[in-house]
């Protein structure tokens, strides 16, 4: 049997807890379950603690309310998740906007 | 992946969203950078997703709706009877909810759960109000779930512990005899098998 998940990711009560379903985590669309992964992946492997991406998470979140920004949970965890990669020194915006632009022409099909 | 359904259930492709494709752009820079592998997030995505859900108690449910044998088993030693399922490490006892008894599961102390068959606890069964109402009022806790029953259905509470934890068999909902194993299985929620609610027809648990 696989090891169960964290507790630590799967019990966050506050405004930052899991979006869930019967209990069931809900991606609605595939592309947040991949954020998700790249963010537990990452904290697995010691990029980060998971307490500080759960602290950029609340602050989003606390961000986009004050704002009245309509964005959906996983859009601002994709936002907390490029803000702590930023703040590590793990990812280059502007080599981001780059590679999104590979992706939107076509140039770019595959993640690899 | 960006394919939905419409009302009429046909298939149609949409484009790709601006989040989609922004989120396969930072996969690939940090696969790159080899922070991320793809397939650890596969493998992770689907752990959480059947690790989260109740998925290992459903099956168990539904074996035990379409095997006779298999129910006995696992109301006679819930924890022997889910270790032939390749589920373990708790000891469990199971209730079994018939016409003229409905069984309920609370921790009056803590939050002790079967994890492992469903998965990680709601909020509110960690709640102090679940937690003392359940005993003191369960009739008026379950018709708050949404779960009327009648006078003359006994209610049964199985407080759990560090030692043993329980798990409702849930009864099999009417209607469903041409129904898989697998089928049924999506019929199980884990509300039904903490006993705050029944398992549906298909009709109703789509709804």
């Amino acid at each position: 049997m696989e090891p169960l998940p964290s507790r630590e990711i799967a019990d966050m009560t506050g405004v930052e807890a899991l979006p869930r379903k019967n209990g069931e985590l809900v991606f609605d669309e595939a592309w947040q379950g991949r954020i998700f992964g790249m963010t537990v992946a990452m904290s697995h492997e010691a990029c980060f603690a998971w307490r500080e991406f759960q602290a950029h998470l609340i602050e989003e979140i606390a961000h986009a309310e004050r704002e009245g920004e309509p964005s959906s949970y996983y859009e601002r965890w994709l936002h907390a998740f490029e803000q702590l990669l930023a703040d590590k020194g793990l990812l280059d915006a502007a080599a981001l906007a780059e590679r999104t632009r590979d992706f939107e022409s076509g140039r770019r099909d595959d993640v690899f | 992946m960006s394919a939905a359904h419409d009302e009429h259930g046909h298939h149609h492709r949409e484009p790709e969203s601006v989040l989609s494709l922004r989120v396969r752009a930072l996969e690939s820079l940090l696969v790159e950078k080899k922070l991320v592998s793809s397939e650890a997030v596969d493998r992770l995505v689907s752990a959480y997703e059947q690790d989260i859900g109740p998925h290992h108690g459903a099956k168990v449910v539904a074996r035990a709706w379409v095997d006779p044998a298999y129910r006995a088993r696992l109301l006679a030693d819930g924890t022997a009877a889910i270790e032939e399922l390749g589920f373990g490490g708790v000891d469990l006892q199971v209730v079994e909810n018939t016409p003229g008894v409905h069984n309920l599961v609370v921790c009056t102390l803590c939050s002790c759960y079967p994890h492992a068959l469903i998965g990680l606890p709601p909020v509110w069964y960690k709640s102090f109000e679940y937690r003392s109402r359940a005993v003191r009022e369960p009739r008026v806790v379950l018709r708050e779930f949404g779960v009327d029953l009648p006078a003359s259905t006994e209610i049964r509470i199985w407080d759990s512990s560090a030692e043993l934890r329980y798990l409702v068999l849930p009864e099999r909902p009417a209607g469903t005899e041409r129904l898989s194993e697998a089928e049924l299985a999506k019929l199980v929620t884990r509300d039904s098998m903490i006993g705050v609610a029944v398992a549906q027809p298909p009709a109703a648990a789509a709804r």
